[in-house]
């Protein structure tokens, strides 16, 4: 059989789980990982990373937004989906998780969001005009209360919800660790380090994508970027890529040492089929590579321009190697039969309705989301372009 | 409300049509069936199969099962001596049109059917998101396509291969034990078409039925018992090779 090595059973051949379930982690890991920095901002004081609170959050809601979409593209029957609300399996991982999702969106992240941005909604929903003032109008839920009162209220109720944010972002991304670990059929998949690793991971990328972001979006506005915050991400970065990397390094021991008997097919096939994305991307430039420049970073003192050239470098590689995390673990897990005796080939369209154009179109939206979203609700305040008033933070 | 005579003539005609349609739409009713007097599984004889493939191309007829994918299949094994850790596997269209003669030589060749496996703690119902899903009160897994969302979690949670994705429908399909002629007394297309007997349906809950008999004189195995999927196929003769 073409695309076929040695023996696989028959309904294996055709792998099940596309390049849009790749996608749909790798977007809910940014979401946790960027929700993870803007956390350590307002519950554990880091004062340095402020610059990137507002635009972690709606880094976080900009992918969160698109994340189920790669899930409705990959479905046979996306009209039934709502079923999984309605009438969920309580045993089933997939079906607790809806719940996951709706509760982080809508009582976590919306509402710290607008808790955060509700001075600033107010104030814009009284100085705009047109179109934008019944935006913002609609925003403000009805109430304009700005007393010293509701603000503090705003910032307490803000605390608390980070605060429950924290394990509901580890819980939304450890969560779909949990799907794929608990799958005991599949030995590449099921291990209980499988959701922690998730979480790491999730860190890892969603700290590096705001960090760039952060770079990004303040060149563009033309203004300074400070670096002490800059420093900071970076630094945070680096410890959880030690953890992540200690974490995915601790499972490849494990396998090697234990042995058992899924060892030899899943080596070979790592060695062959998996050697561009496993040993080359992920490991050696995905991992490997930013956490020595970012350890030349913190062992050396280097001038402003080559730590920022480091940290976009360390950054970008990164989020590649974290996207080649997501693949080896979906798509290596189908690569090879649970026979042990054989390996298939994984054929990924163009432009059919789980092809790469599709992944590239969901990939691409969050930013154009995000590019909304910040021209709505600034993260930072306006100094040069002025078309807004000057907004400040809430607290 | 008063209808009018014309309004009745038009009326009664057009209720018939409609009455009949339902009737053509409804399924055989089995009013004899009791649900909770059977619990099947299947016994398969390795010492009888001969890989002809009649089961596969049977069941493939009997429900319309899509090329290229199987409700059933059969394996075929060459353990050479001594390498019981080193099959050599092949199943050619899911050993549809039978087996080619072997070019290999030396050491032992056998064929091992598989289906699925009716598990009694199947991982499959457990991972389904809307419990579309289900084992049946009588023990046969089934799914209710009308509901399946396609989302193929019970595909991948299988540790079997039994299942797959109908391509024109895209929900989830495996073998349903042929649970409309089981619930009629009839047996499974695959057991009906096996010339050897090396298929047997089983209904675990007869007290009559010979299964009991075979399962208390002979050795029999399960596919992957560490899996505790508690199967209900059982097999004679299985080798330790089999995958």
């Amino acid at each position: 059989m073409p695309g076929v090595e040695g023996f696989m059973y028959p309904n294996e051949v055709e792998l099940q789980w596309s390049v849009l379930i790749v996608l749909y982690p790798f977007l809910t890991g940014l979401v946790a990982g960027a929700f993870i920095l803007a956390s350590l901002e307002r519950v554990f004081q880091v004062q340095e990373v402020k610059p990137t609170y507002r635009l972690a959050l709606l880094t976080a809601l900009s992918f969160l937004l698109i994340a189920p979409l790669p899930l409705q593209l990959h479905l046979g029957h996306p009209e039934r989906s709502y079923e999984m609300y309605l009438t969920p399996h309580k045993t089933s991982a997939m079906a607790m998780f809806g719940f996951v999702y709706l509760w982080y969106l809508m009582a976590v992240l919306v509402l710290e969001i607008w808790l955060d941005y509700r001075r600033d909604i107010v104030l814009l929903s009284q100085s705009t005009t047109g179109w934008k003032r019944l935006i913002y109008r609609m925003m403000t839920l009805g109430s304009s209360n700005l007393s010293p009162r509701a603000l503090a209220i705003d910032d307490r109720v803000g605390w608390i919800i980070t605060l429950i944010g924290i394990p509901s972002a580890f819980l939304l991304h450890g969560y779909v660790g949990f799907i794929f670990g608990s799958i005991k059929a599949n030995p590449w998949w099921s291990t209980p380090l499988m959701p922690v690793v998730f979480i790491f991971s999730a860190m890892v990328s969603g700290i590096a994508a705001v960090m760039l972001l952060y770079m990004l979006l303040t060149w563009l506005r033309k203004e300074t970027i400070e670096i002490t915050c800059v420093d900071t991400v970076a630094r945070y970065l680096f410890y959880t890529f030690i953890i992540d990397f200690s974490l995915e390094m601790l499972d490849l021991i494990h396998r090697i040492y234990e042995s058992d008997e899924s060892f030899r097919s899943l080596d070979f096939m790592v060695h062959t089929k998996l050697y561009m994305s496993h040993i080359v991307i992920q490991i050696v430039l995905g991992t490997v590579t930013p956490i020595l420049l970012l350890a030349l970073t913190q062992l050396w003192k280097l001038g402003e321009m080559a730590r920022k050239r480091i940290y976009v470098l360390a950054g970008c590689l990164t989020l590649i190697g974290i996207f080649a995390m997501r693949w080896n673990v979906v798509i290596g897990g189908q690569l090879f039969s649970k026979s042990f005796l054989g390996y298939t080939t994984y054929k990924m369209g163009l432009v059919t309705r789980e092809g790469l154009l599709v992944a590239i179109v969901l990939t691409v939206m969050p930013l154009v989301i995000l590019g909304v979203l910040v021209k709505l609700l600034p993260p930072w305040p306006e100094k040069k372009s002025g078309s807004l008033p000057d907004i400040a933070p809430a607290h | 409300m008063s209808i009018s005579r014309r309004q009745m003539l038009l009326l009664l005609p057009a209720a018939a049509v409609a009455w009949k349609h339902v009737l053509a739409g409804t399924p055989e009713a089995s009013p004899n069936y009791k649900l909770s007097d059977h619990w099947w599984g299947m016994l398969i004889d390795i010492t009888k199969c001969i890989g002809c493939g009649n089961c596969v191309r049977a069941c493939q007829t009997e429900n319309d099962v899509p090329d290229g994918y199987f409700r059933t299949w059969v394996e075929r094994y060459h353990v050479s001596d001594y390498d019981i850790e080193n099959p050599h596997v092949d199943s050619p269209d899911g050993g549809k049109k039978g087996f080619l003669p072997s070019k290999e030589e030396g050491g032992k060749n056998f064929f091992v059917p598989k289906l699925c496996n009716h598990c009694s703690d199947s991982p499959c119902t457990q991972v389904c998101p809307v419990g579309a899903t289900f084992i049946s009160p009588d023990g046969v897994v089934l799914v209710d396509q009308k509901y399946c969302l396609g989302c193929r979690y019970c595909v991948q949670a299988c540790p079997y291969g039994c299942r797959f994705i109908h391509p024109q429908k895209n929900v989830a399909e495996k073998c349903t034990l042929c649970y409309h002629r089981i619930t009629k007394g009839l047996t499974t297309a695959c057991c009906e078409n096996c010339p050897t007997g090396a298929r047997q349906l089983a209904d675990l809950k007869n007290p009559n039925d010979p299964i009991h008999e075979f399962l208390k004189t002979h050795s029999v195995q399960v596919l992957k018992p560490y899996m505790a999927t508690h199967s209900k196929t059982f097999y004679n003769g299985l080798d330790g090779s089999v995958r």
